[in-house]
């Protein structure tokens, strides 16, 4: 049979791909496939969001509903009770800006937490780069954050709290936000793998999570001494930056660019440990 | 002669059996004071090296757990060898499943769209080709309506259908062609020959022998993880299915309580009932079966299977094809069933398994008995080596025109 002749003949681009035993005490990052794939990755994300809102009746208000009780509960509770400062800053505004981020980060860490154990069979029945599904994973959050950033201006304008320059940086706030989500994202995903623990643990380590991260007080309330300490905590730098981008509290420094240091080597730390796992997805999930 | 598109070098994977988990903190702490088990070690491939070329059609056959689904799971890239290496020249499609991620709750129009990107098409090729493959699954109607009320064939047509639009170089395909009605498999087979056809390299895993037989010209027969015969498809299942299971007129199988339904022995016997131990090709043979089911199973459904050396399906034949109304094998309790096949086959070697279920739905499919059927007193050699489906007992009459005499002759 002449190759010549089919109808399927191979350009000379077509490339070898490769299957070998995994080698070397370092794993690769394949972020150049993962973009190859990213209509894939799109679409996972795109089915999460669409699957959320099915025969649901309040539909995206739900976006916005969760994170409203819960800054009615603070500023009843915290402000009125509790005294908590925010920076001269009304506190319901204070407060809702850091609490619809930080819905974000945990709602999209939990959901990278279900994107392998929760999709076996997209495991083990195809190819594609796993780094995919807990990406897929924090993107539709994404629409929820922007729902509530739609409302936070309602409240802007509201308690007379005007944007500034400052305003024009909260997409970078955003992506260092996806960013940190997506590196807990991938090592809870690669932990859940092997250990169901995680799904057990997820909700109480979030709990710490939440009074360890300036969400209902400000982190101007931590003495000077514990400051760099407790910016070792990758939420601070981001909350702390995406509520000045949007209200005017009071504006990073130095240790909020510890702080965002902290995320990255996290991010970091997480591709390198899913990637490690990876090489045994399919066979123990 | 066209170059090589996959080349398995050496490749072996090894699995952990059993329950293993990694050690928990506690565990961990007093791991000095006790050792756990060590898991057990299962080679699901060893030393595997074969080498394909560009669209070669290979068939890959052999026992279930001998290792087939793991080779294409090696060259699909969704698991790692222990050691040794696959390559494949060009985009792998792989289809280990119909309908990998498909979504009750979304519409068939974006199931379409998710499966297409899961099995590796660009969103444009999805939409250039979207059409056709709605048209190919007949669901035009249903496009906007959710999965979950989908009938079951319409969900896998539409699942094959998109399957089927994939543009790969080379195609693998494990047992997915065994759901589904007859007219869906004629059709998947259909498309896979068309892929070869066309060039592509197909891999094709089937217990289908017929199958194998009409797409492939080679097949590979994969036995505890390592190749054991490798070459023409004819020659290759026929040293298949001489070793599955060895010729005898009687087999009988190992209790299993567990099992709902079970085969407990098949027979070969002559038209009264007596065992024969070389049934001949003229005369009609009986095959009676013994089962035992354990459960209550309304509607439970009967089939014996014959396959000839070549994996053609020589037989089909379903209880339920002419049952008559009354009978049934609904209670749980011991059955015998047998049923006579009348002296049409010609001589060989004859592979029997006897099928349990309801409907397209499969309880149990054995592989049963396999036996030689030989030739009629007295036939000739020439006779018993000509190639053929059927051999009825047929009365020749020829007779000269010019002179009025006859010349009748068996």
């Amino acid at each position: 049979m002449a190759a010549g002749s089919s109808a399927y003949e191979h350009g000379a681009g077509t490339q070898w791909i490769e299957n070998r035993a995994p080698t070397g005490r370092f794993p690769r990052i394949d972020l150049r496939e993962l973009f190859a794939h990213r209509e894939l990755v799109f679409f996972l994300a795109l089915k999460d969001l669409k699957l959320r809102f099915k025969q649901t009746a309040l539909g995206v208000a739900w976006a916005v509903v969760q994170p409203l009780i819960g800054v009615a509960v603070f500023s009843v509770f915290l402000r009125r009770v509790a005294h908590l400062p925010s920076e001269g800053v009304p506190y319901p505004l204070f407060a809702y800006a850091g609490y619809a981020l930080w819905s974000y980060l945990t709602s999209a860490v939990q959901a990278a937490s279900q994107s392998l154990i929760g999709n076996v069979a997209l495991v083990t029945k195809v190819y594609f780069p796993r780094l995919g599904a807990p990406l897929a994973a924090v993107l539709p959050g994404i629409v929820d954050l922007l729902a509530s950033l739609v409302l936070l201006g309602a409240f802007m304008a509201y308690f007379g709290v005007a944007p500034g320059l400052r305003t024009a940086t909260v997409p970078l706030w955003v992506l260092a936000g996806v960013l940190l989500a997506f590196g807990i994202g991938a090592w809870v995903a690669a932990l859940s793998v092997r250990y169901r623990d995680v799904r057990n643990a997820l909700p109480f380590v979030i709990q710490i999570w939440f009074f360890a991260s300036p969400i209902v007080y400000p982190s101007s309330l931590i003495h000077s001494g514990w400051r760099y300490v407790y910016a070792l905590n990758p939420m601070v730098g981001v909350v702390d930056g995406f509520r000045w981008a949007l209200v005017g509290t009071h504006a990073p420094g130095l240790e909020h660019l510890l702080s965002l240091g902290s995320g990255l080597l996290i991010l970091a730390a997480g591709l390198v440990y899913f990637a490690a796992s990876d090489r045994s997805f399919a066979d123990v999930i | 002669m066209a170059g090589p598109a996959i080349v398995v070098e050496d490749v072996s994977k090894r699995y952990r059996l059993g329950e293993w988990t990694y050690p928990t903190a506690v565990e961990a702490l007093l791991g000095r004071l006790r050792s756990r088990p060590e898991p057990e070690i299962v080679w699901a491939l060893r030393d595997v090296s074969l080498t394909i070329r560009e669209g070669e059609a290979v068939g890959v056959i052999g026992r279930n757990g001998a290792g087939k689904t793991t080779l294409l799971k090696i060259l699909a890239r969704i698991t790692h060898p222990t050691a040794g290496v696959a390559r494949m020249r060009g985009r792998v499609g792989a289809l280990l499943e119909v309908g990998t991620g498909f979504h009750p709750e979304l519409t068939g129009r974006e199931n379409v769209f998710l499966n297409g990107a899961i099995l590796g098409m660009s969103r444009r090729d999805i939409r250039s080709r979207f059409d056709e493959i709605v048209a190919f699954a007949g669901v035009e109607r249903f496009l906007d309506t959710p999965l979950k009320r989908y009938s079951s064939g319409m969900y896998l047509r539409l699942a094959f259908a998109v399957a089927a639009h994939l543009d790969p170089e080379i195609v693998v395909v494990d047992e997915v062609l065994a759901v589904g009605d007859v007219e869906f498999q004629q059709r998947c087979l259909g498309k896979m020959s068309e892929l070869g056809s066309e060039g592509r390299t197909v891999l094709f895993v089937s217990h289908d022998l017929g199958a194998i037989g009409r797409l492939c010209r080679r097949v590979l027969w994969i036995e505890g993880g390592s190749v054991e015969a490798d070459g023409p498809t004819v020659d290759v299942i026929d040293r298949y299915l001489r070793s599955v299971v060895p010729a005898v007129a009687r087999t009988s199988f190992p209790d299993e309580p567990a099992a709902p339904i079970q085969l407990l022995s098949v027979e070969l016997t002559g038209e009264t009932g007596d065992p024969v131990e070389l049934p001949r090709r003229d005369e009609p043979l009986q095959v009676r079966f013994r089962f035992r089911t354990r459960e209550r199973i309304p509607g439970l459904d009967l089939a014996v299977v014959l396959l000839d050396a070549q994996g053609l399906r020589v037989i089909d034949d379903a209880w339920s094809d002419t049952r008559e109304a009354g009978e049934d094998a609904t209670e749980p309790g011991e059955y015998e069933a047998s049923l006579t096949i009348p002296a049409v086959l010609p001589a060989g070697r004859y592979l029997l398994s006897v099928w349990f279920g309801r409907g397209l739905e499969e309880f149990a499919y054995q592989e049963a008995l396999q036996f030689e059927l030989w030739p009629a007193l007295g036939e000739a050699e020439r006779s018993v080596r000509r190639n053929r489906v059927v051999q009825p007992p047929l009365r020749w009459s020829v007779r000269s025109r010019a002179q009025d005499s006859v010349r009748g002759r068996a």
